[in-house]
């Protein structure tokens, strides 16, 4: 008997707008408006600008722990835009603030969370996301579970959902693609593989040539993208969402992109990071060449630029009033969420934390005495 | 038996890297070592002691870890004994049994205590099982390091403070240091007990103060609580970072109320004898712990003291706790944590009942 080839598979690589801003006019064919590309390349800016105020309330105290989105925007916007608002949901980590803008968080709940208050967690009525997730790789479960229950309830949604190169080492990870492929579920899995985990490269990660060939284990349809071209990301997810609305089941993107910050304000990248390779990203960054795009047909100037950047500035100032503004939550916040219903020792230790008993039933034995009544 | 050593071909002698100065600084010399420099110090040295001993984590390596634990140890042992892994905590947990079960010393670090939740089922179902179910053929001797609890103004499931779930788990130890020199005495015992241990490392204190702290070689027994301050009126009975509230609190009582106060260091196995001879000789106790309320260690020891002392007691045992809550995010996390003043508050009821 022969030895026969039982499989064989390919990996794509779609990249529509270079470096330098020239555009792939055949790929970039009904992708997006001349006016799309101006208004999200605008809100890419406001999004960049709140990023590097974010850095700076870090560093100056007035806020905790913030890892940076700067050089990946891209990915959220082109993404983002990709699902349709206020109907398909967003199962975000946390370099995707801008996809989260997009279908309607308010900016100033991202800076919240970071600031150490849940509020920045609870997701406004209407607008289609979970919250930041902290634990890497846990959260692509939860899309597939919402994905199947738009497919059980034979509705038009898709679930997207974001995680890195890291992210699928887990476990979870691999389930996840299992079951969405397994049920035939709607949901887009896009990996912003960033090159880093912390301090660990892709290739020490993993021992796959492309992150998106690992789709093809589980049959599920897959390509890899210019993460930082916002035609070629939008055109993958628009490509993945319509199939999985269409009721083809789920697929795969894997976005080539770049962080160009440190992994979060507690790192310092020079540790592990070769200072040339973020040297030579910074030239791929997405808004540079978006704008050498819009200036190369006349769309933008630098005349626009500077209008949009005061604009940006001010759009940012008020986003941290606001932030700012919000005074740290009672202390009944503690305990007024565990469950639907306070417990009746939740209750005790709530109403009585800070008094004398001291989240204690003040019946409790040595509390009832005559010496302390 | 395939956790002998030999029968993998792994020298015991002694390991065959050069003899390197111990890495201490002037600072270090002058002004002691903060309890993160006293565990790096103590790998560093099993770590030129026992070839068997290898580190495995996220960023241990070339990046030191996050709290910057392992710095440096990558560069001296190599990436072969100071080993980066992929992002996956139950990958971590799992190989590290492997290595054990065939002879190696592994010391898995898990980022921050959240992150246990991935590796839980390699840890309790699997770490903490293998020797009874094999009655005895193989065994794990693992060291688990888990920066450890609140106070830091961490993200979510950066602070939490887990210990009494591994304590509840039978065929794991559970060891939480507070002070440097007992970190280091700790953490040579745990990489040297045949048994597997988490080392839970409170974050707070990572960098908070400093110490002397023996250069050489020397163990501290695990299951050996130490008596930080003798008295006679009550005893505070505490572990891990709460040890510094707890010294606030004495700071701040009356000079006429006597503490003796008890830093567990090992919560599992628990040094009932301390526990009992203190508690029998001043009658009165609290018990502090940053933990959730309900079935916290603190229980467990209200109930061993009941057992053992009920007789001698002039008052109820009092617990100084989290609330049974999510731990919250930051801005309300010094409202969660025991505090100085609801210690001595409890102090006082406790004395004057
Ligand atoms: C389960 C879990 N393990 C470890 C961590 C600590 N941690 C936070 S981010 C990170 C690296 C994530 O890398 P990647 O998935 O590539 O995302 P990126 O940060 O590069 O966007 C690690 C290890 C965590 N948050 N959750
Ligand atoms: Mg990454």
């Amino acid at each position: 008997m022969p030895i026969k080839t039982v499989y064989t598979a390919q990996i794509d690589h779609l990249q529509i707008l270079d470096e330098n801003g020239v555009l792939d006019e055949k790929l970039a064919k009904d992708t997006l408006s001349d006016e799309q590309v101006r208004y999200l390349y605008e809100f890419m800016i406001t999004c960049r600008a709140l990023d590097e105020v974010a850095f700076k309330l870090q560093r100056s105290g007035r806020m905790g722990t913030y890892p940076q989105n700067k050089g990946q925007e891209a990915n959220a916007i082109g993404s983002g835009f990709a699902a349709k608002k206020g109907v398909d949901f967003l199962v975000p980590c946390y370099r995707e603030n801008a996809a989260l803008f997009l279908h309607g968080l308010p900016m100033h709940y991202i800076l919240l969370h970071w600031m150490g208050d849940e509020r920045g967690n609870q997701i406004p009525e209407g607008v289609n996301m979970t919250p930041l997730s902290i634990p890497i790789g846990t959260q692509m479960l939860h899309a597939t579970g919402i994905a199947w229950a738009f497919k059980l309830r034979k509705e038009a949604r898709v679930a997207i959902t974001y995680f890195g190169d890291g992210a699928t080492s887990e476990g979870d990870f691999h389930e996840a693609m299992n079951f969405a492929s397994t049920l035939q579920v709607p949901c887009v899995f896009y990996c912003q593989n960033n090159q880093w985990a912390i301090s660990v490269p892709r290739e020490n990660q993993m021992n796959s040539e492309t992150v998106a060939q690992k789709a093809i284990a589980y049959g599920m349809p897959t390509i890899q993208v210019d993460g930082n071209d916002l035609f070629a990301v939008y055109k993958a997810t628009r490509d993945a969402i319509e199939r999985a609305r269409a009721g083809g089941g789920p697929s795969f993107i894997e976005a080539v992109t770049y962080r160009l910050a440190d992994h979060t304000t507690a790192d310092d990248a020079r540790r592990y990071r070769d200072p040339n390779e973020v040297e030579a990203w910074m030239g791929k960054d997405p808004i540079i060449r978006l704008r050498k795009y819009l200036e190369g047909k006349g769309l933008w100037n630098a005349e626009l630029q500077a209008a949009h950047e005061e604009k940006s500035r001010a759009i940012v100032a008020e986003v941290i009033k606001t932030a700012e503004g919000i005074a740290k939550p009672s202390t009944d916040d503690i305990f007024d969420y565990t469950y639907a219903t306070l417990t009746p020792n939740l209750e005790v230790q709530r109403r009585t934390m800070r008094t004398a008993s001291l989240a204690q039933d003040p019946q409790q034995a040595g509390l009832n005495n005559p010496v302390n009544a | 038996m395939i956790n002998k050593p030999d029968s993998f071909g792994i020298a015991k002698s002694k390991s065959t890297q050069p003899e390197l100065p111990m890495p201490r600084t002037p600072m270090m010399i002058e002004k002691g070592l903060t309890l993160v420099d006293a565990i790096n110090e103590a790998l560093y040295q099993e770590l030129e002691r026992d070839p068997r001993v290898v580190l495995l984590g996220e960023d241990v390596g070339l990046n030191g870890g996050v709290f910057r634990v392992t710095d440096g140890l990558q560069k001296v042992f190599g990436p072969d004994r100071v080993a980066d892994t992929p992002l996956a905590e139950s990958g971590i947990m799992g190989t590290a049994i492997g290595l054990a079960m065939a002879g190696m010393r592994p010391i898995p670090e898990i980022q921050f205590e959240g992150f246990l939740g991935p590796a839980y089922d390699q840890l309790c179902n699997h770490a903490a099982r293998y020797r009874t179910r094999t009655r005895g053929a193989i065994t794990i001797p693992l060291t688990v390091r888990v920066p450890w609890g609140g106070g830091i103004h961490a993200p979510e499931l950066h602070s939490d403070s887990p210990e009494a779930i591994y304590a509840h788990t039978p065929g794991l130890k559970v060891v939480c240091p507070s002070t440097p020199s007992d970190a280091k005495g700790l953490l040579l015992s745990a990489i040297r007990d045949p048994d597997p241990v988490v080392f839970f490392e409170p974050k707070r204190v990572y960098r908070s103060y400093r110490e002397q702290v023996p250069e050489g070689d020397y163990t501290i027994p695990i299951g050996q609580a130490k008596v930080v301050q003798e008295g006679s009126d009550i005893t505070v009975i505490t572990w891990g970072a709460n040890v510094f509230q707890c010294l606030e609190a004495l700071d701040k009582l009356p000079d006429d109320v006597s503490v003796e106060l008890i830093d567990l260091r090992t919560i599992s196995p628990v040094d009932t004898d301390t526990i009992v001879q203190s508690v029998q000789k001043t009658g009165r106790c609290v018990v502090v712990q940053e933990a959730p309320k309900t079935c916290g260690m603190a229980s467990e020891l209200t109930t061993l003291i009941q057992e053992h002392c009920f007789l001698y007691l002039k008052a109820p045992v009092q617990r100084v706790t989290g609330f049974d809550t999510i731990m919250p995010y930051y801005k309300l996390e010094l409202d969660y944590l025991p505090d100085a003043k609801r210690i001595v508050e409890t102090i006082g009821l406790t004395m004057a009942y």
